[in-house]
């Protein structure tokens, strides 16, 4: 089928000056010749070591604190320089991540040259940046089965402290923390329920049933808390910690044996859930169905797919995979409940969820990346750094804001989502 | 208002069928019945000898109908695979539903060489041409066992090249043994491959034919003979050009050239009226000159001083005044009141309002009275404009629209929809409006309207003006311009 | 946003048959038009306007239903009433008399909190109390509601103009910090402090809501992400303020700031009858504050085009109007009323700056909007619902024992109620009748 006539004139895209790898190319240029002369400057004279371990003792790499400070932030403004030369726009997110990733650690040669201990264990940070990204992981994958298939969850907050609540008070009335576990589970059901029946039948608007249940389940476990819990922790609210599992030889790899090898049944938990949601996204004729609803309900509809009922199922298996994400902080980060102790990171979950773009691998990602925010901050308090460490907190939400105003990709959602669908 | 008035309609099989319309005529309405997505008042459905009924789409897929609809039923981020096998997946052995893709894919391999439709099993759909995307859509019918297959104005959206391109495809189905349907309103389409075409006009079948019919019988069939409508119109008195458009170029949402360098010009006093069918580049014609759309090449200019890159609100305040198309998403508030509809681009001009504060009193005194003057059937100037009956709703933009002082009178569609009254009621306010010296630009799908408003009678086609003829020239004539058929063409060879 | 969606647009060009997939009505969307009432007597009438569900009937069914379900939790969760469960069926009586004792005796509490002490208007008619005692609970209404009438109307302006401004709580924040900081740090005169304060607070919240709508301006950003996530922020930058030199309070460990300066506090309304009664200008603020914001929507060109373009953002852009320009406008207000909501409470009653100072006012006050439909008149109404209920809440907490995280329940729920009216008809089986309801604003994703 040869033509003659050529195909219709294709799209022209004006080409703008300042694209988007233009302008964080220049960013990073800008932050990397900072941060080696102002980070090489200001750093100390010993050496910043870095361990794979968990301690801070035994074999490590170490680099003389301003030479590193120095190279690092070259190496960050020439990944910056990178994404200007033609093709930088192929490689937009390694060099994003190579920019940044310099650009850190620019900062703690600086940081380490001039502390009170010069070494890091990287070994431990990871092992909390895994702790602290828990949560958010089981929180993340919740977000990602709604909204895959067309229904926004923001309730995520409300499912984590439903869950926390369930886990401690199960746990300790029947002593056991995989009782725990699953009540977490029902728990984060209940409040997904909720959130399905009111957004899916009942057509309230999603974000305000989400905002809504979230005032409901802290005023629930709140009350419960202080009218049950308070009186009686011995009865209610003292659940034992899950147990920590160390597998022989494998746990001492550096860097990756503690975190995998030295942990409890939720890292395990999460990772396989990281890897089922995406296998079953991806790989099975319920992932294309749900997929297919939450892009285009319509045209699922019109090839027999079962729009409602998909929706149903998939929020509230996100409740559940919510509410074990909540037993986290009732059962492993602390072993017993507190008002509002979810403190917003369902939010940050969500942020993860977005950052992430809506991809069980992404999620995984985004938040081992707020994760370690989290730990570095930690980190850096205790070797009396004079960084506060409000600011490595805020980088979560920051870094969200940038990725929805485009700066990090087109940050998509799945086309109908949070767009109730009425059958005709 | 029946959409369907006891429409015979029969197809024989291996036949490819063409069903022929205007806009409006019924014919997507018959075919949703076929499909299952609309169920019948009356009447029966007859497949191989057997009745049938359809409940919905899974209904009539197992009765061996597919249809490709005009905005298609795909997913954009999927790929073809995926659309394709989406509600009836290839799946491995076992209890996780695995997909099996390579088979999926291989299916569409199949399928789209058996057929000759080209296609990249792996592209992700929102990449393609139109033209490839709609492939996807016949492949995605074709993977059912499909007998019928039903294609809704298919060839609307596609260039020359890929409509030549789908003819063949349609003749090697033909050549398999489907019957197909297909809905358009493109003579030249018609007359190179159909084995038979019914005409439907207002609902009807006015004629069943065969493909060696005229070109003017067929459009005379579709558009009707020609009919005196009698309108007083005086004579125009065109003075001085008011509106001039000099090679425009307007882009759509989908990157296609929806307007490909269009000239004209308005006259003080004169109505140019825009004809053609739905879908040619009117619409984002008249978005353009009222800036909300940019402009991508060419000029606009209103009285000597350039209109392209003003924002809407500046070219208002220029003295043009704007019908648009869609009453209820453009044109009105529905929530709002009917005095506030009436203000709603001048809100903060005296006596209405000053940039900060309304003058409720005066907006309601003049609600009043262009409530009375117009004519506008409401129980109060502070009902909520969305009570009101679509001819009443019309004439409160016309309301609005009119008694401000205007150089320019853009109308689009400006009687879609409405009753016979409200639409005499509307044609005499615009040739008033031109009466007064004003310049009007109207864009119609509805012939007759053109027709009897116009001074002069630009057709619209793929987003060029094919000619301007005067408003009495035969209808028929019109129709065939109207059909694609520029005029002097050479004749149309059968494929 | 009610069970009720809009009417939706016909699909095919020939009405009157069926419309395709995507149309069509939801459930929940009624049973049908109301029966004409029946001739004769004005009070059957009046019975059958009431017992149908319009929105006010609707609301006061909200409340009961929502009360209810409080009361169940105060009976699960008193272990003196669980226990009487433990034998129901031995002694039915003890366990319903319980019940019953408990919650009655709460809800007393909560209403003598809030309203009125019956037994103190009698001592102080006979001379032996005081009148100041009879109100105190009103005079704690009044300075809970109105933080609230802030937090609502900030929430319900941005609604009507579209958008979903779920950072009223960040807003309320820098508002607070703002307005404390201003408080302390400047030395100005009497009322040009006090000014001066609550104009910091109000400018500090109004920039932490242009972030927000210059970003959906020029990006189109969702609002929804965009502003809870500079809630977080907030929360963080309040924290490191308040461990600042500048601004920490030199007298204590824990995190606090200075005390705003007498000369930058909201004077006490009532003080002239007693120093303890805490209400303070604020409320007479807030109102002249819905004024405004009634005065606004209704009257300014401002707030037509606001209404406009969240009613129709199409036929606003047709007609001319910025939308985007009208987004970024609508944010800034808004964030200056929670502004000032958070600025309220540190120049009213606070004084001083902490991390948890301003608490869930931004999201109460969201549910002080939804409830108010989003209209000024109702946002005050809803506040001083809502504040009626936190301080008998507290009263309860004190008197009864019955911790005060049950009000927030009981307003989610009651909210919960009147977002889904279809539950409180189904409940109370109301007829239905054409709404209004919080329609306007149709279901939307990012």
């Amino acid at each position: 089928m040869t033509s003659a006539v050529t195909a219709p004139a294709a799209v022209v895209e004006p080409v703008r000056f300042w694209s988007r790898e233009r302008k964080v190319g220049l960013g990073l240029m800008v932050a990397g010749g900072l941060a080696a002369a102002g980070f090489g400057a200001l750093a100390g004279d010993r050496p910043a070591s870095f361990t794979l371990a968990e301690s801070t003792s035994g074999a490590a790499v170490s680099i003389d604190g301003p030479l590193g400070a120095v190279l690092f932030g070259l190496l960050g403004a020439l990944a910056g320089g990178l994404l200007w030369a033609p093709g930088g726009r192929r490689w937009f997110g390694w060099l994003l991540a190579a920019g940044i990733v310099t650009i850190v650690i620019s900062f703690l040669c600086w940081q380490l040259s001039d502390a009170n201990s010069n070494v890091m264990p990287l070994g431990q940070v990871a092992q909390g940046s895994m702790r602290f990204a828990l949560p958010l992981i089981f929180g993340g994958l919740a977000g990602v089965l709604g909204e895959r298939s067309g229904v926004i969850n923001i309730a995520i907050e409300g499912q984590f402290i439903t869950g926390a609540f369930a886990a401690a008070m199960v746990a300790t009335l029947l002593a056991s923390v995989w009782a725990g576990i699953v009540a977490a589970a029902v728990g984060g059901l209940v409040i997904a329920a909720l959130l399905a029946v009111l957004a899916i039948r009942y057509l309230v608007d999603q974000i305000v049933v989400g905002v809504v249940l979230i005032v409901f389940a802290l005023g629930l476990t709140g009350f419960l808390f202080e009218q049950l819990m308070r009186s009686e922790p011995s009865l209610y609210n003292q659940p034992d910690r899950v147990p920590t599992w160390d597998i022989p030889g494998l746990a001492d790899l550096p860097l990756l044996g503690p975190v995998l090898f030295r942990t409890n049944v939720f890292v395990y938990l999460a990772l396989a859930m990281v890897v089922a949601v995406h296998f079953g996204l991806f790989h099975t004729r319920w992932g294309l169905r749900t997929r297919s609803v939450g892009e285009h309900p319509t045209a699922a509809d019109t090839v027999g797919v079962r729009v409602l009922g998909l929706r149903y199922r998939n929020v509230l298996v996100g409740g559940l995979l919510a509410g074990i994400g909540g037993a986290t902080f009732t059962l492993e980060a602390t072993t017993n409940f507190g008002k509002g102790m979810t403190a917003g990171l369902g939010f940050i979950a969500l942020a993860a969820m977005i950052f992430g773009r809506w991809s069980p691998i992404g999620v995984l990602l985004a938040a081992l990346f707020f994760g370690f925010a989290r730990a570095l901050a930690f980190f850096l308090g205790t070797i009396g750094s004079p960084i506060p460490s409000q600011f490595l907190n805020m980088l979560p939400y920051l870094a969200t804001i940038a990725a929805v105003a485009g700066l990090v990709g087109r940050s998509r959602a799945p086309a109908a989502d949070g767009k109730p669908y009425i059958k005709g | 208002m029946l959409a369907n008035d006891r429409i015979d309609l029969t197809v024989e099989p291996g036949e490819i069928h063409a069903l022929l319309g205007e806009n409006g005529a019924g014919k997507s309405t018959l075919m949703n019945v076929l499909y299952g997505l609309l169920q019948p008042d009356a009447g029966e459905i007859v497949i191989d000898g057997r009745p049938v009924v359809c409940h919905g789409p899974s209904d009539a897929i197992a009765a061996g109908i597919g249809m490709v609809h005009q905005h298609f039923m795909l997913v954009p981020v999927f790929t073809v695979t995926e659309n394709v096998m989406l509600g009836a997946e290839q799946t491995r052995a076992g209890p996780l539903g695995t997909l099996d893709r390579r088979r999926a894919r291989q299916r569409v391999v199949e399928v789209s060489r058996e057929y000759g439709l080209a296609m990249d099993p792996d592209a992700i759909v929102e990449d393609l041409p139109v033209g490839v995307q709609q492939r996807v859509e016949i492949v995605k019918a074709l993977n059912r066992e499909v007998d019928l297959l039903i294609l809704d104005e298919p060839t609307a959206v596609l260039t020359p090249q890929e409509t030549d391109d789908l003819l063949a495809v349609m003749r090697t189905l033909q050549a398999a043994g489907k019957s197909i349907v297909f809905i358009t309103h493109k003579l030249r389409e018609v007359k190179a491959i159909a084995d038979r075409i019914t005409v439907i006009r207002a609902g009807r079948t006015v004629a069943t034919t065969g493909p060696d019919t005229s070109e003017d019988e067929l459009a005379a069939r579709m558009v009707g003979r020609s009919v005196n409508l009698t309108v007083d119109k005086h004579p125009a008195r065109p003075g001085e050009p008011v509106l001039e458009v000099s090679g425009l170029a307007v882009h759509d949402e989908r990157g296609h050239r929806a307007v490909d360098g269009v000239d004209l010009t308005v006259a003080a006093g004169e109505v140019l009226g825009i004809a053609g069918v739905q879908g040619n580049g009117q619409t984002e014609l008249v978005e353009a000159v009222m800036g909300l759309r940019p402009v991508s090449a060419g000029s606009v200019a209103l009285l000597g001083k350039p209109l392209a890159g003003l924002r809407t609100r500046q070219i208002m305040r220029r003295h043009v005044g704007y019908i648009p198309e869609d009453r209820s998403v453009d044109g009105l508030v529905q929530e709002f009141t009917v005095a506030e509809n009436l203000v709603l681009n001048m809100y903060d001009t005296a006596p209405f309002g000053t940039r900060f504060r309304l003058h409720r009193e005066a907006i309601a005194a003049s609600a009043a009275e262009r409530v009375g003057r117009y004519d506008v059937r409401t129980p109060s100037p502070q009902a909520a404009v969305g009570t009101l009956s679509g001819g009443n709703q019309q004439k409160v933009i016309v309301a609005r629209e009119l008694t401000r002082p205007l150089a320019l009178l853009v109308a689009a569609q400006p009687t879609r929809g409405l009753d016979v009254g409200s639409i005499e009621f509307i044609h005499r306010q615009i040739l008033h409006e031109r009466d007064r010296g004003t310049a009007v630009l109207l864009a119609s799908s509805e012939l007759d309207e053109v027709l009897s408003l116009a001074d002069r009678v630009a057709v619209m086609y793929r987003g060029r003006i094919l000619a301007v003829v005067p408003p009495d020239t035969p209808r028929e004539e019109v129709g065939l311009l109207m059909a694609g058929v520029a005029p002097g063409a050479e004749p149309v060879e059968r494929t | 946003m009610t069970g009720d969606p809009g009417p939706t647009r016909a699909a095919a060009t020939g009405p009157g048959a069926a419309t395709g997939p995507g149309a069509g009505t939801g459930p929940g969307a009624g049973t049908g038009p109301a029966a004409p009432p029946p001739p004769g007597r004005w009070s059957a009438r009046f019975l059958q306007h009431l017992w149908s569900a319009n929105a006010v009937t609707v609301t006061v069914l909200a409340i009961a239903l929502a009360l209810l379900v409080g009361a169940v939790l105060i009976v699960v969760s008193d272990a003196e009433v669980r226990a009487s469960y433990g034998y129901l069926f031995a002694r039915p009586g003890d366990a319903l008399s319980a019940s019953w004792e408990r919650v009655s005796d709460a809800y007393a509490t909560l209403f003598r909190g809030a309203i009125v002490d019956p037994a103190a208007v009698s001592r102080a008619v006979q001379g032996d109390g005081t009148w100041a005692a009879v109100f105190r609970p009103i005079s704690e209404t009044l300075t809970s509601a109105a933080p609230l009438v802030f937090t609502g109307l900030a929430f319900a302006l941005a609604f009507r103009g579209g958008l979903f401004n779920i950072g009223v709580q960040g807003q309320a924040i820098l508002g607070a910090v703002g307005a404390g900081l201003a408080g302390f740090l400047l030395p100005l005169p009497v009322v040009l402090h006090l000014v001066v304060a609550l104009l910091g607070g109000a400018l500090a919240g109004a920039a932490w809501g242009f972030v927000p709508g210059y970003l959906k301006a020029r990006t189109g950003a969702h609002e929804v992400i965009t502003t809870i996530m500079l809630n977080s922020v907030a929360a963080i930058f309040i924290g490191w303020v308040l461990l600042q030199s500048w601004a920490e309070d030199p007298d204590r460990q824990d995190p606090i700031s200075r005390a705003a300066e007498e000369s930058a506090r909201l004077p006490r309304v009532l003080g002239w009858l007693e120093s303890g009664l805490r209400v303070h200008l604020g409320i007479l603020l807030a109102v002249a504050a819905v004024a405004g914001v009634a005065w606004l929507l209704n009257r300014s060109t401002l707030g037509f085009e606001l209404r406009a373009v969240g009613l129709n953002p199409d036929a606003a852009r047709a007609a001319g109007m910025s939308v985007t320009g009208t987004y970024v406008l609508v944010m800034v207000i808004a964030g200056g009323l929670a502004g000032l909501g958070g600025a309220t409470i540190v120049l009213g009653t606070a004084y001083a700056l902490t991390s948890l100072v301003v608490g869930s006012v931004g999201f109460d006050g969201i549910l002080v909007g939804l409830l108010g439909r989003a209209k000024p008149w109702g946002v005050l109404a809803a506040a001083l619902l809502f504040g009626a209920l936190q301080a008998g809440g507290r009263a309860m907490q004190t008197g009864s024992g019955i911790s005060l995280e049950l009000v927030q329940v009981i307003q989610a729920l009651i909210v919960i109620f009147v977002a889904a009216p279809a539950v409180v008809k189904a409940t109370f089986r109301l007829r239905e009748v054409r709404t209004g309801g919080l329609s306007g604003v149709a279901a939307r994703g990012w």
